[in-house]
């Protein structure tokens, strides 16, 4: 009798909607707006800088002077010139010779780290080269002024050291954490089984890693360089306080550089809002921001890449 | 660990394990051996002769140790790095854990072939060439070399038919059997005298099985074959010599047909009967 009673209020239920179906749907829903959110402010970033540029892309805007022209002089009182050839070439010498420092260090350590340590020395190492990329990068520009320059100076007899070589090592050093990390993760997803396969066939613990490791896991170390170059083209302070800060094409790795990112950052508080040269710079912020966008989605695909196969 | 350049130690070494200078018509021996993971013993007193140029199969219930024993032959065990050793194993009479063995040459001798086929992520051709190129990086074959070699292994395994117009492909997009038969052409070039197999078919469909198993006994007598199987009937068809394993001891070495028809030990009995394991 009381069985037949509850299975009916049972029935009746199941439209019932309890305290936990409303914490269940306000969770949701802050969760999709914590996810969405960040594309929102992505693309909102993005919108800001280019209306900021936009009035210059339109009027004063010639291409071929932007691209070409090695003369940035915004503050010419006859005839203000905007050519960013000069600080693209500051930009790609000190990423250029960064990568040449950070290659072989992150390479080094993530083969270290990923193939020869083990235990407690591999977990400690880790976590060292995480707290290594988390050092802020106005601490490296100081090292590059108070360490690097009179290092420079003596070792190479020039008059000054703030130039492409100081900012270069540097900037290698800055991104080398985050690249050993994103290397060492590309060397880890090898399955062991490729290791075990050429050690039974009699390799080295060398030819293990150079003929079968290395080749696996190429796409992945392909996109830890990206990624590293991605972050020399954003890097600002660091740059800012190291390369000299001279517009200049540099002939040798003692001549002194600006930076795109430099540029923006020391002028963009000394010019009138919606003057020409306040637009060129947000035009210049617009190319990074391009250039930056290719290049971490080219080193995010590669790496996806990686991890499906 | 790097591996040093060969020394004189080890071209004696490699002239001694050599069985053609070989005194007996044994290819493995092993004395007294013990081996722990860590703390715990895998294999106690494992006292066996495997013939030359003969099948051994080893069964026994998972856990037994003979996987383990068959990983210590060619010492890849070494790679979990916890591993400890007691007594000798013996390769054509020369004990390879002794100092002067580099494990390079070691490895050259005996080849593998694992539960998952395991080729690289290369191409069928770059995969039979990789241990050849391992091991005799000394000198440059020309293209119509290295095209032989590539088609006198695959077609050992018979298995040249039906890759010879994708050599170049990738090795990881045949099918398992096809992986499992790349990965006994691939230790050929090397010139082993004895071929390890931990459960080769462990992977595979029955048709793919059956065709793993033929090969098998196709290579009989050009290598000294010993091959781990959880499947009693496999080692029942495939092999001439069966050890039986259990708790990390060896209960029964004997010819296959004895052991399966007239099995001396009451253990023995009742897993080929099928009352555990």
């Amino acid at each position: 009798m009381t069985q037949e009673l509850s299975r009916s209020v049972d029935l009746a239920s199941f439209d019932r909607r309890d305290k936990d179906w409303y914490i269940d749907k306000t969770i949701q829903f802050i969760v999709f707006l914590g996810g969405i959110s960040a594309i929102l402010f992505i693309i909102g970033i993005f919108a800001f800088v280019t209306k900021e540029g936009f009035g210059f892309l339109f009027e004063d805007f010639s291409f071929s002077e932007f691209f070409f022209s090695p003369w940035w002089e915004p503050t010419d009182e006859d005839e203000p010139t905007y050519g960013i050839l000069a600080l693209v070439a500051g930009t790609a010498s000190v990423t250029g010779l960064a990568m040449l420092v950070a290659i072989p260090f992150s390479l080094g350590a993530a083969i270290y780290i990923g193939e020869f340590a083990t235990g407690k020395k591999r977990e400690s190492l880790k976590v060292l080269v995480e707290l290594l990329a988390a050092i802020p990068s106005v601490v490296w520009g100081f090292i590059g002024l108070s360490i690097m320059n009179p290092l420079i100076i003596a070792l190479f007899d020039v008059p000054v050291g703030l130039n492409v070589l100081n900012a270069g090592v540097i900037l290698g050093l800055m991104a080398a954490p985050i690249m050993t990390s994103i290397a060492e993760d590309a060397l880890k997803a090898v399955p062991d089984r490729y290791r075990e396969a050429a050690e039974a066939l009699g390799a080295t613990r060398w030819q293990v890693i150079f003929k079968t490791v290395i080749p696996a896991a190429k796409n992945g170390l392909l996109g830890a360089v990206l990624l590293g170059v991605g972050r020399g083209f954003g890097e600002t302070m660091a740059v800012l306080m190291a390369t000299g800060h001279a517009i200049n094409i540099p002939g040798s790795v003692f001549d002194p550089v600006r930076a795109l990112t430099a540029t923006i950052a020391a002028e963009l508080g000394e010019t009138a809002v919606g003057s020409p040269h306040y637009e060129a710079l947000f035009t210049i912020g617009i190319f990074l921001f391009l250039i930056t966008f290719v290049i971490n989605l080219t080193a995010d695909l590669i790496v996806r890449g990686v991890r499906e196969q | 660990m790097i591996q040093s350049q060969p020394t004189a130690a080890t071209q004696a070494m490699a002239s001694h394990i050599d069985p053609e200078t070989a005194t007996s018509d044994l290819a493995i021996r092993t004395q007294k051996l013990d081996l722990w993971y860590g703390t715990f013993q895998a294999l106690s007193q494992i006292d066996l002769n495997i013939k030359n140029g003969i099948i051994t199969s080893m069964i026994g219930p998972s856990g037994c140790g003979k996987s383990t024993f068959l990983r210590s032959v060619n010492r890849i065990n070494e790679r979990l790095g916890y591993v400890r050793i007691k007594g000798t194993i013996e390769v054509f009479d020369k004990d390879i854990y002794d100092q002067d063995v580099e494990l390079v040459q070691l490895r050259k001798q005996i080849g593998m072939v694992f539960q998952r086929p395991n080729p690289l992520p290369a191409s069928i051709r770059d995969n039979i060439l990789y241990g050849h190129r391992l091991h005799y990086s000394g000198k440059r074959l020309s293209r119509t070399e290295q095209d032989s070699i590539v088609e006198d292994a695959l077609r050992q395994v018979l298995l040249w038919d039906k890759v010879k117009d994708k050599l170049n492909k990738r090795a990881t997009g045949l099918s398992l059997e096809e992986q499992q038969k790349l990965c006994i052409a691939r230790l050929l070039p090397v010139q082993p005298q004895i071929l390890l197999m931990d459960e080769p078919c462990s992977a595979l469909d029955p048709k793919g099985t059956a065709a793993v198993e033929e090969l098998i006994w196709e290579l009989r007598g050009k290598y000294t074959i010993l091959i781990v199987t959880h499947n009693m009937a496999q080692a029942r068809r495939a092999s001439e010599e069966c050890i039986f394993m259990l708790m990390g001891k060896v209960v029964e070495h004997t010819p296959t047909d004895q052991l399966f028809v007239t099995p001396r030990h009451k253990e023995t009995a009742d897993y080929i009967e099928g009352r555990y394991g």
